[in-house]
């Protein structure tokens, strides 16, 4: 089926359009929603935006690769990044990522097989006064920092996002 | 150093509002020999302004703004002309807060007065340098003022668009200027005719979407264009040709936030809360194995150590400072006989290294300066946009190179290889990430030789690891 755009993401996309003085510079906020809507960034996904903008599809690409935040294969519904940067790594990122694998049975830059968890690394998120710490990008767009963690903090925060798992889409079946 | 033990750290910040602790009140130590260029005005340390707000309950909220005395500035600033304004910012001795230090006055007086086309007004809340945390505090807990930054800057300037150009992780951050900046819409400090003056001024938020390199200003525009952030040969400066080709201020967080004080109470007023060349109160962010990291207001001029005593509590029980870096890892690293150095431009400068954001990253003697200066090659090479030759291939080279000396396999001529990198690096490239990562890794080189070159005879690291993996390998290795 063709990718359309949800009403509400409609609505959202054209406000976008009367913030800039041309569609281009529209891009990055229209990926993001495309990205909510659409669970990841596909080379489809990358034309339907193209479209929408009205702009050539290597200028989406050329966008969709260069930024990290869009991810062009599928992720789990929780994607959870540890800053490894300099401060949290003095401070414990490592132990939080071995503690992290035990615990999803997945290593660094997997996914879980059920598509719930990825673990990936991510430098630094301006948390530095509060590292260790990760951040969860949940499959419906939403972000979330968790700082200031330690393995015991982070079995319960775990405890958080399984309770989460029911209400989020699996980015693998939304288009 | 105390034996207090460590504070209970748990609390998780998420979408909460980022909480900035308060300083331990201890008495301020006496003004002795190591701070000869003492601050003029013995500062009022305990006063607050960039963190007024912080500890005030629903302090991002309009109506508690106002009731502290918010968007008077603004008012005061209508009855200034854009002179009178630029001036007062002069003689206030801001400097950019991003990092570079700019005098904030001066550049605003680089903008065309007269333009064809519409002026912008570009915020970089891209706050991605490896050790600095103190922008997203501004935005969470105290939006309005930055938004009342922004309008008098309008104002004086001439400028009839802001875009605030936020990091996209921090999606706490973008909501909370959002909310904010439509509580001005439907209180007419935005918009058209903004309290009856004529003036008109619209004001957006655009996320980044990941890439430090957005940080670099006009790595920044190009972002903002919809582009990928590639920065752009300079000249021409933004102030001429910036965003979507026309005249353009870029100034960080914190410069703008800063702007309220400056016109509620005079520019020589901020300019005596600091040493020469550097005025106003500003934030530090404090991390590192330390007592109590996080971010604090202070004059300018305050020395690291002061910082780190007083406000950061001193190093956590049992562990001793080895270095510790100023603003963000493109600085060079310095040594505990250093801890009187002033956090000034200048001063930081005359100490070896620079202020950068002066968010300072305080390291202990467990950390290993061969795997730090490879951390930091790391991340440069990660983020290196891929444009110049020289920062493109020599960061990755230079991380390659690290990680053989801490993994054992280094040669003597390494070390000289890692400087002649750095030196064919610096200065030969289109934007200053290419200096920001050969100043750190010539000065941890530099000032850690031993270290480095006893990785070398010795034959690997002998410092706890950071990873189980870490360990495995060495184990492996033995
Ligand atoms: C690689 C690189 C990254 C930068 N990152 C930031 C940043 O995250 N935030 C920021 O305000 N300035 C950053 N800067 C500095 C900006 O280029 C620019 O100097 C600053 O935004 C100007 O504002 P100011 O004069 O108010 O400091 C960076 C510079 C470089 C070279
Ligand atoms: S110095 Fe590095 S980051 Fe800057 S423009 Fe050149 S390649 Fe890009
Ligand atoms: S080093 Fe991890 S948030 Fe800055």
């Amino acid at each position: 089926m063709a990718l359309q755009f949800s009403e509400e993401a409609e609505a959202e996309f054209q406000e976008l359009l009367t913030r800039y003085p041309n569609t281009l510079a529209a891009m990055l906020p229209a990926l993001f929603i495309a990205q909510r809507e659409f669970g990841w960034v596909s080379v489809e996904v990358m034309d339907y935006v193209a479209e929408r903008l009205d702009v050539h599809p290597t200028r989406v690409l050329n966008a969709a690769t260069f930024y990290t935040m869009f991810n062009k294969q599928p992720v789990g519904k929780c994607h959870i990044q540890v800053c490894t940067t300099l401060t949290c790594a003095i401070r414990g990122a490592y132990e939080l990522i071995d503690h992290l694998e035990e615990k999803l049975g997945v290593r660094l830059g997997e996914t879980s097989a059920d598509g719930h968890y990825t673990l990936t690394e991510a430098e630094c998120l301006a948390s530095c006064g509060t590292a260790p710490m990760f951040q969860v990008t949940y499959s419906d767009g939403e972000i979330e920092y968790f700082e200031n963690l330690s393995p015991d903090r982070v079995d319960e925060v775990l405890e958080e996002l399984n309770a989460k798992l029911k209400d989020l889409p699996n980015p693998r079946e939304m288009h | 150093m105390t034996d207090e033990k460590p504070k209970e750290e748990t609390q998780e910040v998420s979408e909460e509002e980022p909480t900035a602790e308060e300083p331990e009140k201890k008495p301020l130590p006496k003004p002795g020999a190591a701070r000869a260029k003492a601050p003029k005005v013995a500062p009022k340390k305990e006063e607050k302004y960039l963190s007024r707000l912080f500890e005030v309950e629903n302090g991002h909220d309009l109506d508690v703004y106002e009731k502290h005395g918010g968007y008077q500035a603004l008012r005061k600033a209508m009855k200034m002309s854009g002179e009178e304004i630029i001036e007062e910012v002069k003689k206030s001795n801001l400097r950019g807060r991003g990092g570079a230090g700019f005098p904030c006055g001066i550049k605003w007086s680089f903008l065309p007065k007269e333009s064809d086309v519409p002026k912008y007004l570009v915020i970089n809340a891209d706050e991605g340098e490896p050790g600095t945390f103190k922008d997203r505090y501004l935005m969470v807990l105290d939006p309005h003022r930055h938004i009342e930054g922004c309008i008098i800057a309008a104002w004086a300037l001439g400028i009839r668009y802001c875009y605030i150009f936020v990091r996209g992780e921090m999606q706490f951050a973008i909501r909370r200027l959002e909310k904010a900046i439509k509580q001005c819409y439907e209180k007419g400090y935005l918009g058209k005719n903004i309290l009856g003056s004529g003036f008109d001024f619209d004001i957006y938020v655009h996320p980044g979407a990941g890439a430090y390199i957005c940080g670099e200003e006009t790595g920044l525009i190009e972002g903002l264009e919809g582009k990928s952030g590639q920065p752009r040969m300079k000249p021409p400066f933004p102030a001429v040709v910036g965003v979507f080709q026309a005249p353009t201020i870029v100034n960080n967080v914190e410069t703008i936030s800063s702007i309220p004080f400056i016109i509620e109470n005079g520019g020589e007023w901020f300019a005596e809360m600091g040493i020469e060349k550097n005025g106003g109160p500003k934030l530090y962010g404090l991390s590192g194995p330390i007592q109590r990291p996080g971010v604090y207001e202070a004059p300018s001029g305050i020395t690291v150590g002061e910082l780190l005593e007083r406000y950061g509590g001193g190093m956590l029980p049992g562990h001793d400072l080895k270095a510790y870096i100023p603003g963000g890892s493109s600085c060079a690293v310095l040594t505990p006989d250093k801890l009187d150095a002033e956090m000034g431009f200048e001063t930081m400068r005359e100490a070896g290294s620079s202020m950068g954001t002066a968010c300072i990253t305080f390291m202990d003697t467990d950390t290993c300066m061969v795997r730090v200066a490879a951390r930091l090659a790391h991340f440069y090479h990660h983020e290196s946009c891929g444009q110049c030759t020289p920062c493109r291939e020599g960061t990755g080279w230079a991380a390659k190179v690290l990680d053989q000396i801490e993994a054992g396999t280094g040669r003597r001529e390494d070390l000289d290889l890692l400087l002649d990198m750095c030196d064919n690096i610096q200065g030969n490239t289109i934007c200053a990430l290419g200096d920001s990562i050969a100043i750190p890794v010539r000065s941890y080189i530099q000032v850690f030789t031993e270290e480095f070159e006893e990785h070398i005879t010795r034959r690997g690291c002998w410092f706890p690891a950071w990873s189980r993996r870490q360990r495995q390998a060495r184990s492996d290795a033995a």
